[in-house]
């Protein structure tokens, strides 16, 4: 098993016209199991069309319906994208992938306040987001397949690189894993670190998880709290921007400490404080989950 | 981006936030005539810079005749204004805000900022206005009141009264206080504002409140809806290298280390610095190339980082995806070439085709060192600024190209850069 996504997950590609929509299909579905996976497009001008067999269709809703999907990845540009997430949410879609740079923080403010008041089940993991993967399965979103391998140790994190850095130094160690989720840099977004906790701790094929955060906001202390009342697997974690200098925007839109809040010293205390095994040198991220798995 | 005090009342106004009159002015003589055209006994003449602290950096200063606003003016124009956001080389003034003076009675804080936990912007409001409001909230937070708006609904004249109420503004001035937080909400929203701020907010002594200050700063990924935000941008106020970066769509930042660091992705890019830090060297800089890197993306990053003449190294971490290592290590090679680096330059790379260019980097005559972890590259970077650059067994080649096999090629490198330089003449 794994999280999220599965061998049995139906994906309909939401900006399969796109530049960056056709290359990262093309990619995804020559991974594992992908060829099954990737069945459905989407684009109003393209309808009846389709994208090296992959059938386009007008809207997410039809592709629902005539394709059975379940799960939208979405490559719109930016000033498109809450619109693009909103008619994936409307569809009934079980999961949303926004890979996405670039959205304008109110047109998600917007969005999740719609989501929240129509108490809709649709999960959001985004934007400006890696995407997910369920090794040996299943991979959707722009990660490189080839540096992850199956098993049973769960990575969520809300860098791109660094997610790739982590899983590389656990695939070198020999230790796969279960699910990496990359929940995106963005202030706000969908799934955070404390939702990716519950569903690894009641992922019976995870056995471990490395959270991996950076400066600002605190998602990585709420989780921290939460691992520490509730985990029953071991954490080990990394956060990225010790250096960073406040009121600085460090490339994420959601990576700026302000008001002295959101540091990466304070972050890193609060999660050693509840259980959490912590190292200030990610090159050692790997070799720790080692350690924490004995 | 971020904007002036007084193009922020600007948009205040516009908005029906109530401000003090005031003019912008360039010069000594603009001040004087501004002051004239206001009237009145008593001015401001205020520093337009955008960092905070002003007041207390002698940015900030009030003049009782016409011809102490021209003095003052004459002083502040062309100033190093050093405040706590400045650091210590400060920010030269060369925009100035006269105002009316304001009659005082009580000074107050607003703050508006998206919040990340409620995903809402939250209207913060403190009676401890004219403070640096994060020790406010750090000494005494109870007398900080939040609330989260409703993004469908709004403000409302209820919520924003009661939060006047909290911060002590009396019963007769809370409507007119309601309405301008509800204006300011309403300009916070529209502008597509990540944070805006009036500190102080002020009661005066007939009942009125007014924003005497004003910050705003905005979405970057927003702008393109406001164009007249983007006019409003004052290049003088940024960092020159983070101006060039932004053209190469590079996400670059300057810092006060000695080792620049170019590497793919935001998170990278810090979990690089960090490890920098932790085996005793200090970063240069924050430079994200992004996922799209191209050779010629590469060549801009490293010229960028080398006009910091504080770079005493380089380190490259490139964790290859999308983005092929191989394309990086040819980008890397003829950008070291192209700006002839005579710093040691120490290569990281992972991922995608790493053998294809780790190949490159080894054949390329450069001295690179070359890594295999990032641990291992911090340390060698900063093992380069230990060693002192003698020119026999150095980290890399100095101005004169050292040594038997590497020479011939380094000769050709050279031709090569000057036959570049020639071009670019022509």
């Amino acid at each position: 098993m794994s999280i999220l996504i599965n061998r049995n997950t139906r994906v309909v590609t939401q900006g399969i016209t796109g530049k960056t929509g056709m290359f990262h299909t093309q990619t995804s579905r020559a991974y594992a199991n992908g060829r099954n996976c990737y069945v459905a497009g989407v684009n109003p001008n393209k309808a009846g069309e389709n994208f090296e067999g992959i059938p386009i269709f007008g809207t997410v809703k039809e592709a629902r319906e005539k394709a059975g999907v379940n799960t939208s990845v979405i490559y719109v540009p930016p000033r498109f994208a809450a619109e693009a997430i909103w008619e994936a949410v409307q569809a009934e879609l079980e999961l949303v992938i926004c890979i996405t740079e670039g959205i304008p923080v109110r047109d998600m403010v917007v969005l999740r306040d719609r989501m929240r008041k129509e108490k809709r089940r649709t999960l959001l993991v985004g934007p400006n987001c890696p995407g997910v993967i369920t090794p040996d399965e299943i991979k959707i979103g722009i990660m490189p397949g080839h540096i992850h391998s199956k098993g049973r140790v769960g990575v969520v994190s809300r860098s791109g690189t660094l997610t790739y850095e982590a899983v590389g130094q656990l695939t070198e160690l020999g230790i796969g894993q279960s699910t990496a989720v990359g929940i995106g840099g963005d202030p706000v977004n969908g799934l955070k670190h404390i939702d990716l906790m519950k569903l690894f701790n009641d992922d019976p094929d995870t056995d471990a998880v490395v959270m991996i955060g950076e400066i600002g906001g605190s998602d990585e202390e709420e989780a921290a709290r939460w691992v520490k009342a509730n985990m029953k697997k071991p954490v080990v974690g990394f956060i990225a921007g010790v250096t960073a200098p406040p009121g600085k925007r460090m490339g994420h839109a959601g990576a700026i400490i302000s008001g002295g809040k959101g540091t990466a010293q304070e972050k890193l205390a609060v999660m050693a404080a509840c259980g959490i095994k912590v190292t200030k040198n990610p090159s050692e991220m790997g070799r720790l989950l080692k350690s924490a798995l004995r | 981006m971020k904007i002036h005090e007084y193009q922020g009342k600007e948009l205040f106004r516009k908005y029906g936030v109530p401000t003090p009159n005031g003019l912008p002015c360039f010069t000594a003589d603009e001040a004087l005539e501004a002051a004239r055209k206001l009237g009145g006994q008593v001015w401001v003449v205020k520093a337009q810079i955008h960092a905070g602290g002003r007041g207390r950096g002698g940015g900030v200063k009030v003049a009782k005749s016409l011809d102490e606003v021209r003095d003052k003016a004459k002083q502040m124009l062309g100033m190093q204004l050093v405040t706590h956001q400045t650091g210590a080389g400060g920010q030269k003034v060369r925009r100035l805000l006269v105002e009316e003076g304001a009659d005082i009675a009580k000074e107050l804080y607003i703050g508006m900022l998206v919040d990340r936990v409620t995903q809402r912007v939250a209207l913060m409001a403190s009676s401890e206005g004219g403070m640096d409001i994060e020790q406010v909230a750090a000494r005494t937070p109870q007398k900080i009141h939040k609330i989260f708006i409703d993004p469908q609904a709004g403000l409302s004249q209820a919520e924003a009264q009661g939060v006047a109420r909290k911060i002590g503004i009396p019963e007769a001035s809370a409507k007119q206080a309601g309405d301008l937080l509800k204006a300011l909400y309403r300009c916070f929203w529209e502008t597509d504002a990540s944070l805006a701020e009036i500190n102080p907010l002020i009661l005066t002594r007939g009942g009125r409140v007014v924003a005497l200050d004003s910050k705003l700063n905005f979405d970057d990924n927003a702008l393109f809806r406001h164009p007249e935000i983007v006019a409003m941008r004052d290049l003088d106020e940024e960092d020159p290298l983070e101006i060039e970066a932004s053209k190469h769509d590079l996400n670059y930042i300057s810092l006060d280390g000695a080792i620049g660091c170019m590497v793919n992705g935001a998170g990278l890019a810090m979990a690089t610095m960090d490890t920098i830090k932790l085996f005793g060297g200090s970063p240069a800089n924050f430079l994200d190339v992004g996922g799209g890197a191209t050779a010629e993306k590469v060549a801009a990053a490293f010229k960028i980082m080398l006009s910091n003449r504080k770079v005493k190294a380089i380190l490259v971490n490139i964790f290859g995806g999308i983005m092929k290592c191989d394309t990086i290590a040819a980008g890397v090679v003829a950008a070291a070439r192209k700006v002839k680096l005579s710093v040691p330059l120490v290569v990281r790379m992972k991922g995608t085709n790493e053998d294809l260019g780790k190949k490159i980097l080894k054949d390329s005559g450069l001295r690179i060192i070359s890594a295999g972890s990032l641990g291992d590259a911090a340390k060698k970077a900063v093992a380069t600024l230990r060693k002192k650059p003698k020119p026999k067994p150095g980290p890399k080649p100095r101005k004169k190209p050292a040594k038997k096999a590497v020479k011939k090629k380094l000769l050709n490198n050279k031709a090569r850069a000057k036959k570049v330089v020639r071009r670019k003449k022509e």
